[in-house]
This record gives structure tokens, C-alpha cells and sequence, in this order.
């Protein structure tokens, strides 16, 4: 549906690929390019007419990301270059200084790079400890499995809301109201989720979330860290620099800003923050609940005639979001993408950067089908058609 | 060559691929070559002899064009003097590269000679051909270095 809006749906190709970046309607690009053409100051200097419109459009985008989370308030939102960016910052600028030898940090295998290495590196600096909430068989994780890992030493879990390759749908209502309840604070990666259901921190009660504007219809380079007041203002600036800062002199003392400009040192990207609130307006118009459905409807039809086919094993047959990740027998997933590529259409293949999760599921590589609400069941019939014959992928893949 | 006849003969090197096997002993010095920017990920083994390579194996995981090129090289440069070796290397770079080459000094590996039309496969080709250059260029200095 929508697909008009997409000027890349145009180029003749079926996108697949949408768990690592979404296209963008002609709307954020549009808006985009009106801030280049039109009032191309910087933000914070409100000195001329220009500059002031830059300032009014950039914290009417922060508004827009406040209601679609449903943070409380502007001073929670804080825009970084991305979902890498944010979490580093909340493991570097919150957690490092709080965390203790023997602390314990909750994570599972099917995690992100980006939810996994800079928790490594804390646990190695101050001699903390990285928990595996263990997967069912489903590779999904339970109440019950999450319990078993948590001692009186757990200070964070750290999970994404759907995983990136499992395309799992995690209970993050559940676990936040648990951990809260042992003095656990939770970080919810949003990169998979935000942009295909509806994310409410309040009623998830989420502490710290993470998310990326490239996945959600907007621009590459520009992200959301979403913090509970309280706690942001205990986030140490992990950057320090021009528009963040009230104040400093010859004597090192430095007063900075209140939140949430203390946490955005430097020019930000002001054109990728607009962008972003174009897209949220236009996620907005269509609805996050419609959204959600016809991704779930598109993922059935596909597992419908993809589990029909023999030589193909799907990882994830049991997952409530639009990732799905299989293999063709005796094909490298690389060598099936190369094929896919030939036919203009776009998969992604390889460990999809969960590099761990090989120890959870005993799969190295895979091939992974991230659906998004423009795709359509013709997309999906001509993927089938090219899986379905075997003998043509292993004559076709070099 | 006709392009069939260049398919049959990747896809005989990629389904049975020369001394696929791992050779951790002290004789063979071993080297990891892997592509950035897909999964290929491969372990190779030489064993070198006077300045000529005795063997070499391989094992791990890559995609069809990897596994094939690096079979078709294996047969290429056993028994070849290191600087033959280099000779063969740089000769099958270039074929890659759309660069000058001598065709004739690459037996088999000339199949990959149309793999620069699709420009995502051609580290694949490569990636073999990048593990073992450095192995050698390391031996070589490894020498040069103790002499």
C-alpha cells in the first residue's frame, strides 16, 4: 500500500531489505530538500529569520518524536546520529559511571552488534558481568528464562524489542514491570521495532530506548535517545563541545545546558531531525496499528508458500513481525542473494550482524526477508517462483 | 572460452573443491582472508618447501565464486617457486582488474576472466588470491629478515 508515495519503488527492483534501511516517501525528501533550499542556517541562532525557522522546524520535529513514543515531555528526547550512537551513549554515559565489579548486565544472543560491544567493553573495564537470558525453542525470550538469570547483582537488561534476524516480538511490558520491581533498569533497542509498532515508553515503562530515523521512512544519519527525565539527567555528556555548554572560563568550570541540548554537542543534523519529523508525520497519516497489520498479513503469505517449498528452512517460522530468515539447502545464503540480485531483487545474506547468535541457533549465515507495508504479495509470488526451483538457483548463483 | 564450458568448470571446483581440508601442524603457516563487506571467510594452509609451495589446503566458509577460486588456485600454485607464485598472483589481479594480463599463466582461473561485469563478485574471485599474497610477501620478509 502507499507505494506511489516511494519514489524508489519507480527503480524496478523488490525491496526486501527493509530491516536495514526503509526507502523514503517523496514527503521527507521534499522536506529535506526545502530546508537546503530554503532556510539553510544553522540551529540555536536565532539571529535572523532563516536561523529562527530552522530553530522552530528542528524542536517541532522533537515534539512530533515525544507524541509518537509518548514521552513526557521534550527534555527526553534526545537526537543523536542514530541507534549505535544512542546506546553508546546510555552504556558510556549512564552506566559506565554507575556500574561496579560483579554488576551484572542481561543481554541475549540474539542482540545487535550495537546492544552487544559496548556492554563488552564496560563488562571489561569495570569487571562486570554479561548475562545470556537463554532462548526457547523458538529462539524467543520467556518470563520464566529471563528469571532464571537474574541474581541481586542484575543492573540492566538490555534487549531489543524485535530482534533483527529472529524478527521476535519481546515482552518488554512484562520485563520492565519485573525488573522495576528488583531495581533493574531496562534499555529497549528500538531499532526494529519503532518503525513497525506502536511504541508507547509510558505504558512499557521502557527506562532508555534506542532508535534510528533511516529505518523508520526518514534519513540516514540521525536517531532518537529516549531517556526517562531522571535518569538523563544523570547521563554524562559523553560528548562535550559548541551549543551544549551555558557557559565556561580560564578556571575549567564549565556550566552546561539543561537537557535534552546538554546531550547534543556540535551542529546537530538538522536536516535529518527535519526529515524525521516529516516521516513520523507521514507514519502518522497512515497509522502504526494498519502498519503492523499488513506487515504481519504480508509475513503470512510469505511463510504460507515458503514453507512449502523443500529445500527451503525457515529459522524463524514462529515470529510476530516482518523478518523472515531462512536458508535453501546446500546454498550459501550469499550465493542465493547474488541469484535473487540478478531478478532486481534486493535480500539481505550473511550473520546480519549477530554474530553470536550462531552459538543460539547453530546457523552461521542465513538469507533474511525484512518486509515493510509497500511491499506486496506480487513482490512476495515473484520471490517464491525463484526460490521454488532448485535446480535454476544453482545454475543461475555465479 | 564458452561461457558454459567456464560455469561447468567453476561448478566442478565449487562442488568438489581441492584439498578442502584444515593442516594445523607446525609444517604448514596459515592465513585468514576474509571480505569485509560479505561473509566470506576462509583459512588457508602452505606449506613451503626450499622456496617451492608443497601444498596448501583450505577450509571455512564462502560463497560459490570464493570456494571455486580458491580450489582452481590451489591446483594453479602447488609446486610453484614463491616467485612464480607472485607471478600467477599478480597475473590473475590484474585479469580481475581489467588490467593488462598474460592469460596463459593462469590455466583453469581464466574462467573468472568476465567475473569484473558483476562488480560485487569480483572480491570473491579475489579473496583467495588476497590471503595467500600476504602469506608469502610475509614469508618472504619473515626470510629476508633472519638472513
Amino acid at each position: 500500500m502507499h507505494r506511489e508515495d516511494f519514489p524508489m519503488l519507480n527503480n524496478d527492483i523488490i525491496y526486501f531489505d527493509n530491516g536495514a534501511t526503509s526507502f523514503k516517501p517523496q514527503v521527507v525528501i521534499d522536506k529535506i530538500k526545502e530546508y537546503y533550499e530554503t532556510y539553510s542556517a544553522n540551529a540555536h541562532r536565532g539571529d535572523y529569520d532563516i536561523s529562527f525557522k530552522v530553530d522552530l522546524e528542528y524542536e517541532a520535529a522533537r515534539e512530533k518524536v515525544v507524541n509518537f513514543i509518548n514521552a513526557k515531555e521534550k527534555s527526553e528526547v534526545v537526537f543523536t546520529s542514530g541507534t549505535t550512537d544512542s546506546l553508546n551513549m546510555i552504556v558510556n554515559g549512564f552506566f559506565a559511571p554507575i556500574m561496579e565489579k560483579g554488576d551484572e548486565i542481561v543481554i541475549t544472543r540474539s542482540e545487535h552488534a550495537s546492544n552487544v560491544l559496548p556492554w563488552f567493553r564496560l563488562a571489561k573495564e569495570k569487571g562486570c558481568v554479561i548475562k545470556y537470558i537463554p532462548l526457547d525453542d523458538d529462539y524467543h525470550v520467556t518470563m520464566d528464562n529471563l528469571k532464571k538469570v537474574i541474581t541481586p547483582n542484575t543492573k540492566v537488561i538490555s534487549l531489543a524489542a524485535i530482534t533483527n534476524v529472529i524478527g521476535d516480538v519481546r515482552p518488554i511490558k512484562e520485563i520492565t514491570k519485573f525488573a522495576h520491581e528488583h531495581n533493574i533498569f531496562v534499555v529497549v533497542d528500538g531499532a526494529q521495532s519503532v518503525a513497525h509498532m506502536k511504541t508507547d515508553v509510558q505504558d512499557l515503562d521502557i527506562d532508555f530506548l534506542a532508535f534510528s530515523a533511516h529505518k523508520m521512512l526518514g534519513p540516514t544519519g540521525v536517531g532518537v535517545l529516549y531517556g526517562k527525565k531522571e535518569l538523563l539527567e544523570a547521563l554524562e555528556p559523553t560528548n562535550l563541545g559548541g551549543g551544549m555548554n551555558e557557559a565556561f572560563d580560564n578556571e575549567y568550570s564549565v556550566i552546561l545546558k539543561d537537557l535534552p541540548t546538554r546531550l547534543e554537542a556540535g551542529t546537530p543534523n538538522i536536516a535529518g531531525v527535519i526529515g524525521l519529523g516529516a516521516a513520523i508525520d507521514y507514519l502518522n497519516s497512515i497509522g502504526m496499528d494498519k502498519i503492523r497489520d499488513r506487515e504481519l498479513e504480508l509475513r503470512e503469505y510469505l511463510i504460507e508458500k515458503l514453507i512449502k517449498i523443500p529445500h527451503i528452512d525457515i529459522i524463524n517460522v514462529e515470529a510476530d513481525s516482518g523478518i523472515v530468515s531462512f536458508n535453501v539447502d546446500g546454498v550459501f545464503s550469499q550465493d542465493v542473494a547474488y541469484y535473487l540480485n540478478k531478478y532486481n531483487i534486493c535480500v539481505r545474506a550473511g550473520n546480519h550482524c549477530a554474530k553470536i547468535l550462531k552459538n543460539a541457533i547453530g546457523v552461521t549465515n542465513s538469507i533474511r526477508v525484512s518486509l515493510y507495508f509497500y511491499n506486496t504479495e506480487n513482490e512476495i509470488d515473484s520471490l517464491i517462483e525463484l526460490l521454488k526451483d532448485k535446480e535454476k538457483i544453482e545454475e543461475e548463483m555465479i | 572460452m564458452d561461457s558454459d564450458i567456464k560455469r561447468d568448470i567453476i561448478m566442478e571446483h565449487y562442488s568438489h573443491p581441492k584439498n578442502r581440508h584444515r593442516n594445523e601442524t607446525d609444517e604448514y603457516l596459515k592465513v585468514n582472508t576474509n571480505n569485509s563487506s560479505c561473509i566470506d571467510n576462509l583459512d588457508i594452509y602452505i606449506k613451503i618447501n626450499n622456496g617451492v609451495i608443497e601444498d596448501i589446503s583450505f577450509d571455512g566458509e564462502a560463497c560459490a565464486i570464493s570456494i571455486s577460486s580458491t580450489s582452481i588456485m590451489i591446483t594453479n600454485l602447488i609446486g610453484k617457486k614463491i616467485e612464480e607464485a607472485l607471478d600467477y598472483i599478480n597475473n590473475f589481479e590484474a585479469m580481475v582488474n581489467e588490467e593488462d594480463y598474460n592469460g596463459e599463466l593462469l590455466n583453469e582461473a581464466i574462467v573468472y576472466s568476465d567475473i569484473y561485469k558483476q562488480n560485487n563478485r569480483k572480491n570473491c574471485a579475489l579473496l583467495p588470491y588476497k590471503g595467500i599474497k600476504k602469506a608469502l610477501e610475509d614469508y618472504i620478509n619473515t626470510k629476508n629478515s633472519k638472513n
